[in-house]
């Protein structure tokens, strides 16, 4: 079953583009990851998909059911952790987990203490007292602490030092194995690398991509470096080829299509060193954005 | 119920503050009395030397000073002021802060329908508002009783002048969270609250100076004045109503507004 499913998606603020035309289905138990830079609409879609905004076109399921008139019933089962913090102020840790957690049908006290002594929390502390990573702490256990179906990502690594990180997408992995699926927005592509199945490119308001993550690195671009004497850049301008640059006698150019079209173009040559290898998340992601 | 209990107790130290500041008022004002009422002859003589205009603008021209409700009727304008601004502060804050802290981004992806969240923080701002009547209603019989000098006074139109409290917080309260709603983003409260309170307030002042009748209104201190109250023991009711109208058609539209809104993301 879907857990997520949008049709045509779209949002204006006013004539400002939100997102256009969005259209992604996220399976059962997957982490699917969502990426694009600051600004292509990232947000925009997770704010649609929690009803805080309303579409001026299309629509999202969740649970196969509309996000807008099944609101609160979907939230239920939805744990969001958005990019800021936020709080009441005066509050307590434990207050404000508490209040949280009235807010679901089930009992969930022990879980929020489990997951407190995980993040290494102090439940006792004031809110308006903790460092702005610790902040993020509490809208972890926040968002977690009901055990929900679908949980939502809003860039949830910044302000954690990569001890907690690590300990984050462990966490996050073991919601998985339970069976929670994963809704991952980011702009830091190694951990969406890192944990992610599949993988939406938003760019301007528009997916430009949805692919698994392996295929995208596999079938996607190679990036070749050779070095060689005398070698001329303009040889090597075949189909595919692409993103040439010359530097101390090292040509590197990013190449699609088929592998055996360039090691022929290339074992003409005499060259001295050579290597291949898959872009990285990033180098894609440059890729699409230039 | 628990969005309730948690509204009520981030409200509960400025109920505080408000109840012990306009119970400070009333008394302070109230101990003045015997002294004024030992000079009445003296403190007509004074008032008449004024120009007309200024005691328009204050609301006291046609109070009788020398009775002792006559002169709470006069200090319970401050108080009035006093109680739109709390009510204005609760209705413009009500869901706007919640947007200017980023809290709407917790309570909004909760599973509970907008509706409810507004009735619950509806209601814990009325209950607010109630305690601190209260506490007025309390401290108005105290001070009258104390410093009256057993002056015998009409209850009817003591009660049918606090009574109005209701009906005047009601109407900031549920102007405030409207335009609130209206506006695209309120970043702080106070300005909105004075802005309305003191334009209201001038509105009605500068309506009686100038004698233009429909100036006035539009503002509930001509609706709820003291004087008519003190003096009729009763409210004008079809003033009144003008209120109680506005208030209710705030509501509806706040309501409405609410279920539509966009909420603004932090960043």
């Amino acid at each position: 079953m879907s857990m997520i499913e949008t049709d045509h998606l779209t949002k204006y603020y006013g004539k400002s583009r939100g997102i256009m035309d969005v259209s992604l289905n996220v399976e059962e138990g997957e982490i699917f990851g969502f990426i694009g830079p600051n600004g292509a609409g990232k947000s925009t879609t997770i704010r649609l998909f929690l009803s805080l905004i309303y579409p001026t076109r299309g629509k999202a399921l969740i649970f196969g059911k509309d996000c807008i008139q099944f609101g609160a019933e979907i939230r239920q089962r939805i744990g969001y952790l958005p990019s800021e913090v936020f709080y009441y102020e005066g509050m307590r840790v434990l207050d404000l987990l508490q209040y949280s957690a009235s807010f679901y049908q089930k009992d969930c006290t022990q879980r929020l203490h489990e997951l407190a002594d995980l993040m290494e929390l102090d439940l006792k502390r004031r809110i308006d007292d903790l460092s702005y990573g610790n902040k993020k702490k509490v809208g972890i256990v926040q968002g977690l602490l009901h055990q929900p179906d679908l949980i939502i990502l809003d860039e949830p690594t910044s302000g954690l030092d990569p001890l907690m990180q690590q300990k984050f997408f462990n966490l996050i992995r073991e919601e998985n194995k339970r069976g929670a699926t994963i809704f991952f927005s980011s702009h830091i592509l190694g951990e969406v690398q890192r944990l992610c199945n599949r993988v939406a490119i938003i760019k301007e308001g528009k997916i430009i991509d949805i692919q698994d993550i392996k295929t995208l690195q596999k079938n996607n671009y190679k990036k070749i470096e050779i070095t060689a004497e005398g070698l001329d850049e303009k040889r090597l301008c075949i189909d595919g080829v692409s993103n040439i640059q010359k530097m101390n006698g090292t040509i590197s150019f990013f190449y699609k299509g088929d592998i055996n079209a360039i090691t022929q173009l290339v074992g003409a040559e005499k060259i001295k060193d050579l290597t291949i290898e898959n872009l990285n998340l990033e180098e894609i992601f440059m890729h699409y954005y230039e | 119920m628990n969005i309730f209990k948690h509204e009520f107790s981030i409200k509960l130290k400025s109920v505080l503050t408000w109840s012990v500041s306009i119970a400070v008022l009333i008394f302070v004002f109230m101990a003045l009395y015997p002294s004024f009422a030992a000079d009445k002859a003296l403190l007509g003589d004074l008032l008449t030397s004024f120009p007309k205009e200024l005691l328009i603008a204050f609301g006291m021209q046609d109070m009788n000073w020398y009775t002792v409700l006559g002169y709470f009727g006069m200090l319970f304008v401050f108080c009035q002021i006093c109680l739109a601004i709390q009510a204005a502060n609760y209705g413009f804050g009500l869901v706007s802060i919640e947007e200017s802290e980023w809290t709407a981004d917790f309570l909004l992806t909760k599973p509970i329908q907008r509706s409810r969240i507004l009735t619950s923080k509806l209601l814990a701002a009325v209950a607010s508002l109630a305690i601190s009547e209260a506490c007025i209603w309390l401290s108005s019989f105290a001070a009258i009783a104390i410093f009256s000098g057993g002056e015998e006074i009409q209850r009817k139109a003591l009660i049918s002048l606090l009574l109005s409290m209701s009906a005047f917080q009601l109407f900031f309260l549920s102007v405030g969270i409207a335009i609130s709603l209206i506006v695209k983003r309120v970043r702080s409260i106070t300005p909105f609250s004075m802005g309305l309170v003191f334009g209201l307030y001038i509105l009605n002042a500068f309506g009686g100076m100038i004698g233009e009748k429909s100036l006035e209104v539009l503002s509930p201190f001509k609706h709820f004045t003291p004087t008519y109250i003190i003096q009729h023991g009763a409210w004008d009711w079809s003033l009144a109503m003008i209120s109680m109208a506005v208030a209710l058609v705030s509501l509806i539209a706040s309501y409405f507004l609410y279920e539509r809104r966009n909420i603004a993301s932090a960043v």
